[in-house]
Order: structure tokens, then sequence, then C-alpha cells
């Protein structure tokens, strides 16, 4: 059986899925194919941070789009999707870290980006009381917090649902390929045509890429993350660390998650990951110097989840530079999740009108093509 | 020889879990000649049926019964094998490259091993029934534990409810020990006598009938036992004051101060799972259960697994699968020293003797549905206080298994990594969905398996680049 749609998205993560409400708010009816089930990977698992905070240049127009998006999230909806907005802040643990945080502030004023403040170490303490004496100051980007990422990916599909999208979980798309005008992927013994295709494949997504002749330098990566039992509130926002890996949230129901970027070892085919303990060991003890409020919390999982790298840490978005009706949406290198909602909203704007006011030249396939 | 830290950063075998099957495991790979590990989390060896065997303050042999003592005599054997013995050792990671990570004395470690067998036993099934999480309500095996290490007997006025040869073996105990026990409520299906009878007669050949059938006439000759309840609920003020129940169509309540429930007991499955043993759904004992081969051997490369971890078969059948596993160790690592230890078909054959009328136990004892899938207000995941409509609330609004769930209402994300709910939530959302639970899954489960400490994690051992990061920062 042949099913016709307006796009087929593959992969639905938040990306694929945001796509899909957007592409449908805009009347587009969208078919989205998602081999396990939405949010299984990255979208799923990652560390929920709602960040434009210490982003690189060429992304944080979308950024910041995407921010407009998350402070409307439970109309778009019908969730809240956990999102908080207690502000995330970048800790400086020297001066000379402090001197890079100055100038990186600088550089985005002149830019005409106001989004992140230079901080003192006095005003570090007022908003993480927790951290240690030592540090002298920081960033801090006020309006940005985190969101509950497996939530809100479901949340994202369910309204893509809702306003018509046909979602297929459980079955693996295959044969991209185009006929005339037309895209045809197969999947679970059936056919879908449609005239756009949207790459929204995640770790996948480079496979897919590559497949249809525009290859990306670009790796499966699993970064870890761990979360404790429910600690006594003593944090609001989100911490990362200028010069360390680490990042660190406490959520309202008090567990603490940690992050930071260590990596596990990724099994694609399988979906698995394997953790590496020495490294989280490394976030552990960096928490322990830190934060000793959190020196007796218990770590009650550790975790990973599958995605792609690209070889400049940059996301792939945008047209096909070289067919038609061909869209990516991948490669978001650890830091996809904010800006999903928001990217969805501009591949939306980039399908149904081949424009968008968002600035995404730095981010297109075009600057991979050899 | 006992020790607070592995002597050693890698082992020819790990066992872990030093109940029937791991004590039996480590005694013969170690007298092969095998360099073995045997990792227990408890103060002493024995498991949770010959828990405290060397520690006990119950000295009367009669009170707890021959098969606990018999714990004592595999004890000695394995203290003289040469096995290092590593008890108060919490291992909380296993992965596929058969990396153990070890939480022991305050700090953490890993070791590796070229062969692991997992001995970690069975776990109560849980018993979701109206009013389970008040105080006053625990399962039979908790007060078990206490009645072993300590010499606890409930004194209050006390309901048994459930049904399993466990169950009776408790309140057996109990009784003996002067302990106090009001009434006995039994959940066997009336129906189920019939299913079993055509497996009764290996039953009739089992090293359990006897002695089964001898502890039930007891605690019946001591106590008042209602037949066919079909019913139980538990209420009070903050506390339990009363059961109430169901049988033959009557419904009763009585005060009470203690309510212990059993309906039987399932592998503990966390550890395997989370180093990615599959597992499929058994239909007859309605748990998951490793697939395995013939000598306990997982789908992972070296992980062998041993006792009612690979399928609930009791004490003496560990015995046997864990002498199975081990032997299978040493004729991969030794195969020259495998000619001094009894062959495989001598343990198998003493497996199947073991074994015989299983399946008996398992239709007469196949707890009904009415005890395994709750509905309305009754709490499935204790962590998050998530109650059976919740969660049939989430299915109705797309959740499609225990994963998915976790995006709804975190069911499984507590502390207790689903020990406590992960069986509830899979039947309870095959019915809702008309689904086999096979295909409804089970929640992925992650290291740490058991919950450390952030300082126990800090101090593993350093290697070179967590140096440089701390002196970088």
């Amino acid at each position: 059986m042949t099913v016709r749609a307006d796009a087929i998205i593959v992969g639905g993560g938040i990306h694929g899925c945001s796509t899909a409400v957007h592409l449908c708010l805009r009347g587009l009816r969208p078919a989205l194919i998602e081999r396990d089930y939405a949010g299984r990977h990255a979208s799923g698992v990652n560390a929920g941070g709602v960040r434009q905070l210490a982003r690189h240049v060429a992304e944080i127009p979308l950024s910041v789009r995407s921010m407009d998006v998350w402070e409307g999230i439970q109309d778009l909806v019908g969730d809240d999707c956990g999102f908080d907005s207690h502000g995330q802040v970048l800790v400086a643990e020297n001066d000379e870290e402090l001197e890079v945080c100055r100038s990186r502030v600088a550089d985005l004023n002149l830019r005409g980006f106001i989004h992140e403040e230079l901080i003192d170490a006095k005003e570090l303490r007022r908003l993480v009381p927790a951290v240690a004496e030592t540090c002298p100051g920081g960033i801090v980007s006020r309006r940005d917090g985190a969101a509950n990422p497996a939530r809100t990916t479901t949340a994202f599909r369910r309204r893509a649902e809702q306003l018509g999208t046909i979602v297929r979980e459980g079955i693996a798309a295959t044969n991209i390929c185009k006929d005339g005008k037309l895209w045809r992927v197969e999947a679970g013994g059936e056919t879908y045509e449609a005239p756009v295709v949207v790459n929204a494949a995640g770790a996948w997504g480079g496979r897919i890429a590559a497949s249809l002749g525009e290859p990306v330098p670009v790796q499966t990566v699993a970064p870890m993350l761990m979360i404790t039992s429910r600690v006594p509130e003593f944090i609001k926002p989100v911490v990362i660390l200028r010069g360390r890996k680490l990042s660190f949230k406490q959520f309202a129901n008090g567990t603490v998650l940690i992050g930071g970027g260590h990596l596990a070892t990724p099994y694609q085919d399988t979906g698995e990951t394997i953790l590496d303990w020495r490294r989280l060991q490394e976030s552990a003890r960096t928490v322990w110097e830190l934060f000793p409020v959190m020196r007796n919390a218990t770590v009650v999982r550790a975790w990973a989840g599958i995605e792609a790298r690209t070889a400049d840490d940059l996301p792939v978005i945008g047209p096909s530079a070289k067919h038609d009706g061909l869209f990516h949406q991948f490669g978001f290198s650890l830091h996809g999740f904010q800006l999903g909602p928001g990217t969805g909203a501009v591949m939306a704007e980039l399908i149904a009108t081949g424009n968008t006011n968002t600035p995404i030249d730095g981010l297109r396939i075009e600057r991979f093509a050899t | 020889m006992t020790i607070n830290r592995p002597m050693r950063d890698e082992y020819d075998l790990a066992v872990i879990g030093a109940g029937p099957a791991g004590l039996a495991a480590a005694s013969l790979a170690a007298q092969s000649g095998l360099l073995t590990l045997l990792l227990d989390e408890n103060q002493g060896p024995g498991g949770q049926v010959w828990r405290a065997v060397t520690s006990t303050p119950v000295k009367e042999t009669r009170l707890l019964g021959d098969d606990y003592w018999a714990g004592s005599k595999l004890v000695e054997e394995v203290r003289a094998s040469g096995a290092e013995i590593l008890q108060g050792a919490t291992v909380w990671s296993l992965d596929r490259h058969l990396e153990i990570g070890i939480s022991a004395g305050g700090g953490s470690q890993f070791i590796r091993a070229e062969r692991v067998i997992l001995a970690t036993g069975a776990l109560e099934r849980p018993f979701p029934i109206p009013g389970w999480t008040l105080p006053g309500v625990m399962t039979a095996g908790a007060a078990q534990t206490a009645l072993k290490s300590s010499g606890l007997i409930p004194d209050g006025k006390t309901v048994v409810a459930g049904q399993g040869p466990l169950f009776w073996l408790l309140t057996a105990q109990i009784l003996r020990m002067g302990g106090r026990i009001d009434l006995v409520l039994d959940t066997t299906e009336r129906r189920n006598y019939l299913r079993a009878l055509p497996h009764a007669a290996a039953f009739l050949t089992s090293p359990y009938f006897r002695k089964g059938l001898a502890m039930m006439r007891e605690v019946r000759s001591k106590v008042r036992v209602v037949s066919g309840v079909t019913r139980i609920a538990a209420s009070g003020n903050g506390r339990l004051e009363e059961v109430a129940y169901e049988a033959g169509g009557r419904s009763v309540s009585v005060p009470a101060d203690l309510l212990l429930l059993h309906q039987g007991v399932v592998p503990n499955v966390n550890l395997a799972m989370s180093a990615g043993v599959k597992h499929r759904w058994d239909d007859i004992q309605l748990c998951w259960s490793p697939v395995l081969d013939a000598n306990g051997g997982t789908s992972v490369e070296g992980i062998a697994i041993a006792g009612d971890g690979a399928g609930i078969g009791g004490a003496l059948a560990a015995v046997e699968r864990g002498r199975i596993a081990a032997r299978a160790a040493v004729e991969a690592l030794r195969p020259q020293a495998g000619a001094k230890v009894p062959s495989m078909e001598t343990f198998r054959a003493a497996l199947a003797k073991a074994e015989r009328g299983r399946i008996f136990l398992d239709v007469l004892f196949r707890p009904s549905k009415q005890f395994r899938i709750p509905g309305g207000d009754t709490i499935v995941c204790r962590c998050e206080e998530v109650t059976a409509q919740d969660i049939l609330d989430s299915v109705a609004i797309g959740a499609t298994g225990p994963n998915q769930l976790k995006a709804y209402r975190r069911t499984g994300m507590g502390p207790c990594q689903g020990r406590l709910c992960g069986l509830t939530v899979t039947e309870l959302m095959a019915e809702a969905r008309g689904k086999p639970p096979e295909e409804i899954g089970y929640y992925r489960l992650r290291a740490p398996v058991k919950p450390i400490t952030l300082s126990e994690l800090a101090s593993l051992p350093k290697n070179e680049s967590a140096t440089k990061a701390v002196v970088r920062g």
C-alpha cells in the first residue's frame, strides 16, 4: 500500500516531532517514521538543558528563536514539558577563566546579542549559593532553564499526531529515493510518497545523507549522565563549568542531574551504550569539590543516549545542496535539545515558503561540500 | 579468608552472590584452580535462604529446619576452597566487557574477570493490594530476614497472606519460634489444584513433597487458615489497623497490627539486564527470565547465571546450577583441571532430581490476576507514588511500554530501580493494551543497579586523565 503525505519525516526525536507539529500548523500533512519510539535515544534521555548560554555564534539566532517557542510551549503542545526558567550559569573557577568570560560577553554584545551577562562573585553566590567560595564569577543567561526531555519529546509527538501527522513507530525507513518529483520511502511493508523528505534521524542522519550522495563528517557519540536521589533544594539555575566538563541541575523533585559531555561507547546497531565509569568518576569528583553539600547524595542511575556529532560541532540544517525536496536536520552534536522547538519552526518555514527569517547560513550542508 | 577489598584487579572468575548457587560455584571453581572472587553484599554468606547461617542468634536447629543448617556445610567448603571471599561488597555495575563496579568499605573500585557467574537470586513478587504501602504491612521475606539475622518475631495481632512454598515455610518458622500469628489467608486459587494435578506424579518424588506437606499440616494445626481468599485490602489511619478479605463470597474484616504478604519469588534481573543479558517473559512463572544455554550461559559472552536468578528452582537446584556454571567456566579456562571434579553429567542428574516436580509448584502457586494486576488508586510505584489508574491514564494518551511510561510518570526511576513495581507495570500495561507481556517489555535497567554515594564513586582509584583533570582545575 502507498501512503501519500506532504512530507516524510525520518526520525521521531525532538527535531522530527517538532518539524511535524510546525508543518501541521502550516496546513501540511506529514508522515513521521521512527525506527524505535519517539524520544528513544538522545531526545528522550539528554540532560534537558534549555540553554542559549555558551553557544557557537552560528547557532545563536536559531537558539534565540527557539527560546521564544519554549516560552509558549504549553500553548504549542498542551503540556508544560517540565520547563522551568531559573537561568543557566557558567561558572569561572579562576580569574583567567573569568577573563575569557568577559571577552565572550563583549564580543556577543558587539554582535547585538544580549542574552549572556557577565556576573561577579557576589552575583554568582546569590544565584548559586552552594558553589565553592573560590569561584570569581561567570556568565548568566537568565531566560534559560531546563525541561524534562522525554516528556517534551513525547508531548511534541502526541501534538503532531493530534494535528494530523501520520506517526509510525517501531519501523525503520529504508530505500529513500526520488522518483520524478516525489520522494519514496519504504517502511514496515508500506511505501510513503511525498514531495519532501526531512532527514531528522539523529545518529542515523549521517548514513542517510551519505546514501543520498551528501556525506557529512559525522561520528556517533553517547554523552553520559547520572542522576542522584532527592536532596533538599539547594540550587535553582543550571550550572555549567567554563574549564571542566560538568553540567549540573537540580530538578523540582530534588533529584540532581550531573552531566558534562563525557562519552560512553555507543553500539549504534543495537542501540546500546556501555558507560565509562572512570569518566563518570571524574564528574563525581568535580561535583565533590565544587558542591560539598552533594557528597553524601546517592547516585541512582547513569545512562547515555546515542546521537551524532559533526566535525565542527554544529548541526546540519536546511535544504540539501543536491536534491530538491530533501531537507537535513541532524548532527546536533550534544546540544540539540533546546534547538528542537525552534528548528522545527524554521524547517516548516523553509519547506512551506522556501525561505526563513532566521539566519542559518553557518549551519547548511554546503559547508561540508568537497 | 575474609577481607575488605579485592586483592587483585583481575580474576579468572567472579561470582556475584553468596547464596546456594554462588557458594557452590565459587567453591568448585576455586578447587579446580581458577582464581576466584566471591562477592556478596551481606555481612555474612548464605544469601536469603541461608541468611546469617554463620551468625544467627537462633541456635536451636529445629526452629529453622535442617535445610537451613545445610548451608553451613557449603560455607565451610567454600572457605576451604581457596576462593577469595568479599562480604559487604555491593556490585553496582557489570558490563559486557565483564568489568565489575564494586562498592566496599566506603569506596569503589573496578575489577575484571574472564568469566562472571551471577548468583543474585530472587526477589519477592510485588503484592500490590490496596493499602500495601501502609506502615505495618511488609513482605514475609523482610520478616524472615529479621527473624534469621536478629531472632525478631511478630508479637502483635498478625495476619499472613499469600501463597507458595516459602509462604508456608516462613509461617512455620515464625510459629516454631513462638511468634504470634492470628490468621493465615491462603490465596491459592482453588482451580489451580486441578490444573496442577497432571504434574502431581513428578512432585510426589520431589524432595520438597514430604517436607512441604508436613509444614502445611504443622501450620494448620496451630493457626486458623482461610483458604480460597480472593480479595485482600489493608487499611488504617497512618498505619495498618484492619485487614479486609473475601473468601467464598463472604467479606470479613479483622483488626491487625502486622500484615505479612508473600506470593512467591521471581528472578532478580537487575544486574543481568543492565549488563545486556537477553531475557524472555516466562508465562508459567509470570516473570522475566534470562535466556540461557544448558550451562547457564547468557547472551553476553562470558556471563552465566545460576540459582534462582536463572528461573525459580529453589536452593537444591541452585547448588547444582552453580556447580554446572562453574564447571563450564573451568572447562573454558583450564580444560585439564576439569578432570579433578565430578563430571557435568553428575551435576545434570542431580539438577534434574532437584527440579523434579517444580512445574507442579509453579502451576499450583501461580498467583492469581487480581493480586498481580491492581486497579484504581492502589499504588503501583512506591518510589514515585503512582497508582494503577495513573498508569492506565498514561496508556490512554499514548504510553506504550514501561520505558515510555517514564516520560509520563517517572515509574521505575526512583531508588528501587523497578524492583518493587516492574512486573506490575509490565502486566498492567499488557492487560490495558491487550498485548502479551513479552511485547510490552521491561524497564531498560542501568547501573548503578544498587545506589552508591557520590563520595564512594569519587573515591575510585584515579587514572591518568582523572588526575590531569583535577590538576587542570
